[in-house]
């Protein structure tokens, strides 16, 4: 899978068309909610021939339990297993203590189709929640049950699920000096992982595009820092900026026409530019002696959120875009905050901060103006909020080991992902998929 | 001809200590560098006038094999242990215009990676002033910054974290 178009200056690039990446990542909940809501999602019939070919309740079973708020119950302590409503005898499923039960077949069509048909009842009275039918093809068919996944996830919690997202992320394997660097496109619970680039040399700060279509990501490849834009589907690539100096920190307007970045330029002061992708109009947007970087657009893309040190020590700070806009500082408490994500509303600013010494996850609600720290570790860094703005993801270390972390925005959930080896780190969650 | 003599001496020096020796971009860029040649006394040489080196030379060749310069926790200040260092590699440069430089900057691992990358750049710059004040040429130096990307030593103590706070300076034509 190597293009010798990419060797560069000694150092291997490689674009890799989406190979299979080698290390899974396994999901550990390390705190829930105190009260999960338990349910029972029963095995889902098969009208076809032999071994059915997914098993959907697993699935949702275990996306629903990921989360940290629900409770699935064990196959092995169900007494009856319907697949249809009417066949559900609510006095059993209360006996055994479920608030829910969700039961549902998998149908076969022609040419590889599948219908997912599931509904999902109140077993203390009987309602019938939802009752759905969910195309699938053979290949589609755990993302499609993760869409199901979804569908149950907000009917009971209110919010919408983002089990049907995805994830990039950098995974590093080797030891020091002699590291590969890869950038990893995975389903939001881990799994499918595949390896969008390689490199001998370091990939950094991947940023989705608004369409979960284009990566945008950092690669020191030819031994100076470059952006690279990157279509997931045909590897097609595009270097868009290679200027003198530093290139990173990419973000993507939200309308994909503009790249939010930092560059350095020949004198070494780092400031944010935004670059428009088509005409390649290079627009200064602060100009100040101390660092700024890590630009975000704020959700109307009339502003952006950004580190600088231009204080003596790194905060955030707003800028707006129109012309004469000075930058405004935002973050007020303790000497290190930095690295903004917006959430989708644009209500939470999430950032690296440092509490008592540690850098730790830390949000701030830009209305009230409070603020509090979400997680617990020495090195925390590179918070991405879930499209539905109600979990971050964010890279840690476990005994010495770089693995990703989520933790819901009120505190309550975390769980852990890690990687069979290496280090992995700087997730960033996708957009919801367009319809 | 005192120029030339001292432009033969310092040459032959550089091949002794193993010092700025051009290299390729080709070859491997994460090169230790050559700091522990710094440990290995000079021995007395021959020079064509069969001189001895005076300590002066000595410590002029110590002060080219050092070719990293540490920083202290979120600063890019060069200490003064370094201006010497520094001083002869200026030295060096502005002798031999022709020579490019590359200043790798570093950073530890605490911290956000982009503003990381900010804090290699600017210690890179700091060392690229130092140099250019005592005469290297701007167009001999190109910097570049891997913030924590590219660390010397794996580890999360304070240890690991000293080693990493660097500038290197890689030779190149």
């Amino acid at each position: 899978m190597r293009s010798s178009a990419s060797i560069l200056a000694g150092s291997i690039a490689c674009v890799a068309l989406f190979s299979a990446a080698r290390a899974e990542l396994t999901i550990e909940i390390t705190e829930g909610v105190t009260d999960p809501i338990p349910i029972a999602i029963v095995p889902f019939g098969w009208a076809g021939i032999g071994k059915a070919p997914f098993d959907v309740a697993e699935l949702l079973a275990r996306d629903l339990r990921s989360s940290g708020r629900f409770t699935p119950m064990a196959r092995a302590d169900m007494i009856e297993l319907p697949t249809r409503g009417e066949d559900v005898e609510l006095d059993d499923w209360r006996l055994l203590r479920n608030d829910f039960v969700v039961v549902g077949q998998l149908q076969p069509g022609a040419e590889g189709r599948y219908t997912i048909q599931f509904e999902l009842i109140n077993v203390l009275n009987g309602q019938k929640l939802l009752n759905y039918q969910q195309p699938a093809t053979t290949a589609t068919l755990r993302a499609a049950s993760h869409r199901v996944a979804d569908l149950l996830f907000e009917k009971l919690t209110g919010i919408r699920g983002a089990f049907a997202t995805r994830i990039a992320y950098v995974a590093v394997e080797g030891q020091v000096p002699n590291r590969r660097f890869q950038l990893i496109v995975a389903d939001a619970d881990g799994e499918n992982p595949r390896v969008a680039a390689e490199s001998t040399e370091p990939l950094m700060s991947p940023a989705w595009s608004p369409d979960g279509q284009t990566l945008a990501y950092v690669s020191f490849e030819s031994r100076v820092a470059s952006i690279y834009t990157q279509y997931l589907r045909t590897g097609e690539r595009r270097r868009v900026s290679a200027r003198a100096g530093i290139n990173g920190a990419p973000a993507w307007s939200p309308d994909a026409q503009r790249l939010a970045l930092t560059l350095s330029r020949k004198d070494g002061n780092l400031d944010i530019y935004v670059l428009g992708l088509g005409e390649q109009v290079l627009t200064r947007i602060t100009d100040d002696n101390g660092i700024d970087t890590e630009p975000v657009w704020s959700p109307d893309g009339k502003s952006l959120y950004f580190t600088s040190d231009r204080s003596g020590n790194p905060q955030i700070y707003r800028v707006g875009l129109a012309p004469g806009d000075r930058p405004q500082r935002v973050t007020f408490e303790g000497t290190y905050n930095a690295r903004p994500r917006l959430s989708p509303d644009g209500s939470t600013l999430a950032m690296v901060t440092l509490d008592q010494g540690a850098y730790r996850i830390g949000v701030l609600d830009l209305n009230s103006g409070s603020a509090r720290v979400l997680t617990e570790g020495r090195l925390d860094e590179s918070p991405s909020f879930a499209p539905n703005g109600a979990v971050l993801i964010y890279g840690t270390q476990d005994r010495g080991r770089g693995v990703l972390a989520t933790v819901s925005v009120d505190g309550s959930v975390q769980q852990r992902l890690a990687a069979e080896h290496g280090d992995i780190r700087e997730p960033v969650w996708a957009p919801f998929p367009t319809p | 001809m005192r120029k030339v003599l001292l432009i033969a001496l310092l040459a032959s020096a550089f091949t002794l200590t193993g010092c700025p020796k051009p290299e390729t971009v080709k070859e491997t860029p994460s090169a230790p560098p050559a700091d522990s040649s710094a440990q290995s006394p000079v021995e007395s040489t021959e020079t064509g006038e069969g001189e001895r080196l005076d300590a002066r030379e000595q410590a002029r060749r110590r002060a080219m094999a050092q070719r990293v310069i540490y920083f202290d926790f979120d600063n890019a200040d060069i200490r003064p242990e370094y201006r010497e260092v520094l001083a002869n590699h200026a030295q060096y440069a502005a002798t031999n215009p022709s020579m490019k430089v590359r200043l790798e900057g570093h950073a530890d691992e605490r911290g956000s990676r982009e503003y990381n990358i900010g804090l290699g750049e600017r210690r890179a710059q700091a060392v690229r002033r130092a140099l250019m004040l005592q005469g290297t040429g701007d167009a001999q130096l190109v910097t570049v910054s891997y913030g924590e990307e590219r660390p010397a030593e794996s580890g999360s103590d304070e240890a690991a974290w000293a080693k990493n706070r660097r500038v290197e300076l890689v030779y190149g034509n």
